[in-house]
């Protein structure tokens, strides 16, 4: 599992959108199925990560992450499985120990989290919670996840649940680590500075907006992460998005993605496909030019440690998606080869269960010694 | 070098807002020392506005202009009413603004229509949104309808063309309100509030 110094996957927000070419519209039933079949897709092509987003209102279907992942987790052997992202804002943080822990041992070791605020503010009351303390709510939830897989007995008191006394969150994180935790965010800076406290690692969707913004939250995270003596910028750990649409022939990608751009939730009915493609991440085109453009990534954000790419959504239909996995897995031996070429040591490799019990194993016979 | 940004929002090529605000910069010209203008047609950034406020982020041409309002010193706006207020393209090229573009500049606002009916549309309407926008507006705004146009008219809009912009380029020469966007700089602040309002739109 995991293993490479620099992971790819895919990421997933299970929407149910009308494909705009035939108006067909997958069932709830057809699109959990499909982000299943994605998953094992994603181990089949030799990728390292398989996330799904959080989401409650209708039209989307992962509302329960943790027992998607679950059902993932016992039909593969090697990819992580993370969230694009996790709600730490409006979830429990004892039930959020205690689901992702169990995903955790279950899938001995393949389950990180990217934590996140959520993306629509009517999600809060749905529950309980108020859409004003976004922010405080995503600190003091942190932070009470954090000691209760950290500490084996926690006494807590905070303003928005119930204190705990002598509480202990079960299953213990397995072989005494948790799970990884990146935070994600759009334009929340404070959630790249919880990212950076804690040191944790950081992700930026890198899809709909231009790189400068990514850059600027990146950049801040990186120089926060040295604040807080975790290490130099560029050992940070990174996380990106990235969005293709790929054929051998660029005209025929060009071609068959238009009418998916034209229609497409967040930026249909907008600017060319032209033009947003030359603002934003986004690549329709050859391999080639889908090599090109994510490697370029690595020239604005600095040397990263995921790349995770949307290819489900709009409405393309499953066996386009896996068309498009297909190809994705013919150029990964090429993006991980020139990426490592490119990568400065002193770099990290991306976290995985493995290293980081070796970490916690090297720090422990450190202090011993 | 003083620099102001005219912004003209008349819809139609050519348009009586565009002929009123040449009068204005014109105007302008004459009666402020060292003083450089340049005019924005929003007709030509419509696609771009119209982008950016379904996208959330400004095309390059969309940015060039809003960083150019941005550091301007003074603004000269003028725009046609369209049903008693400004129209849509007006108010979308101000929604993508950043929210403090405009703080403590001077603005001068004009407005012209079909008919004098509308002539209280800068004080109902326009003034309303830059006060919002923290802007200084001069006391006097000049409204053109198709009457102030012909013979009987003109020798009074002329008059407060004049006016207003004696009153724009007074407020130029002196320090105006001593206020601006850049108010309690600090690294720190101004790093979060940059990332926080997202793309520059």
């Amino acid at each position: 599992m995991g293993g490479n110094s620099m992971q790819f996957g895919i990421f997933s927000v299970g929407d149910l959108t009308v494909d705009p070419t035939d108006g067909a519209i997958p069932t709830e039933n057809e699109k959990l199925k499909a982000l299943v079949t994605i998953a094992k897709k994603v181990e089949d092509i030799g990728g390292d990560v398989f996330a799904v987003g959080e989401h409650h209102d209708s039209g989307f279907v992962p509302g329960a992450i943790s027992t998607l992942h679950a059902f993932i987790a016992a039909q593969t052997e090697r990819i992580i499985l993370s969230t694009s992202i996790a709600h730490i804002t409006t979830n429990d943080p004892v039930k959020m120990a205690e689901d992702y822990a169990t995903l955790q041992h279950l899938s001995d070791g393949r389950a990180d989290l990217v934590l996140g605020r959520g993306n629509t503010g009517q999600v809060y009351p749905w529950f309980g919670k108020d859409p004003s303390k976004g922010v405080e709510l995503t600190i003091e939830n942190y932070q009470l996840l954090r000691r209760l897989w950290d500490e084996d007995v926690v006494n807590w008191e905070g303003r928005f649940r119930t204190p705990l006394q002598g509480f202990t969150s079960i299953p213990r994180p397995l072989d005494g680590v948790s799970p990884f935790v990146w935070h994600g965010s759009i334009r929340t800076p404070e959630v790249a500075e919880i990212a950076a406290y804690y040191g944790d690692g950081y992700f930026a969707n890198n899809i709909f907006w231009p790189k400068e913004h990514y850059i600027r939250l990146i950049n801040f995270y990186r120089q926060r992460y040295e604040h807080y003596g975790h290490g130099t910028p560029e050992q940070a750990i990174v996380g990106l998005g990235g969005q293709f649409f790929m054929r051998r022939n660029s005209q025929d990608a060009v071609n068959e993605f238009r009418p998916y751009f034209d229609n497409a939730p967040v930026y249909g009915h907008g600017p060319s496909l032209e033009d947003f493609q030359a603002q934003t991440p986004l690549v329709v085109g050859s391999p080639q030019e889908v090599i090109e453009k994510t490697l370029a990534f690595a020239d604005y954000f600095g040397d990263y440690q995921r790349q995770m790419f949307l290819v489900d959504h709009a409405g393309l239909p499953l066996k386009t998606v896996l068309e498009q996995l297909d190809l994705l897995g013919e150029i990964l031996p090429t993006l991980r080869a020139e990426f490592d070429a490119r990568r400065p040591a002193g770099v990290p490799d991306a976290p995985t269960h493995a290293n980081r019990v070796a970490a916690r194993d090297a720090a422990l016979a450190k202090a011993d010694a | 070098m003083t620099t102001v940004v005219a912004i003209t929002a008349g819809l139609s090529e050519t348009s009586s807002t565009r002929l009123l605000a040449d009068r204005l910069v014109e105007s302008l010209g004459r009666q402020a020392a060292d003083v450089s203008v340049e005019v924005v047609t929003l007709r030509e950034l419509a696609h771009d506005v119209v982008d950016a406020t379904l996208t959330g982020f400004a095309s390059p041409r969309l940015q060039d202009v809003l960083d150019m309002v941005t550091a301007a010193d003074g603004l000269i706006v003028a725009t046609p009413i369209y049903k008693a207020s400004y129209p849509g393209l007006f108010k979308s090229f101000f929604d993508v603004m950043d929210t403090d573009a405009v703080i403590g500049k001077p603005v001068l606002l004009a407005a012209t229509a079909g008919t004098a009916r509308h002539s209280l549309a800068i004080d109902h309407s326009l003034r309303p949104l830059f006060a919002y926008l923290q802007a200084l507006v001069v006391p006097t705004g000049v409204f053109a309808s198709t009457h102030d146009w012909g013979s009987e008219g003109a020798p009074a809009l002329e008059q407060r063309i004049e006016r207003a912009t004696g009153e724009l380029a007074s407020l130029l020469a002196g320090t105006g309100t001593g206020r601006s966007r850049d108010d309690e700089f600090d690294l720190f602040s101004e790093t979060f509030r940059s990332i926080a309002e997202g793309p520059k739109a």
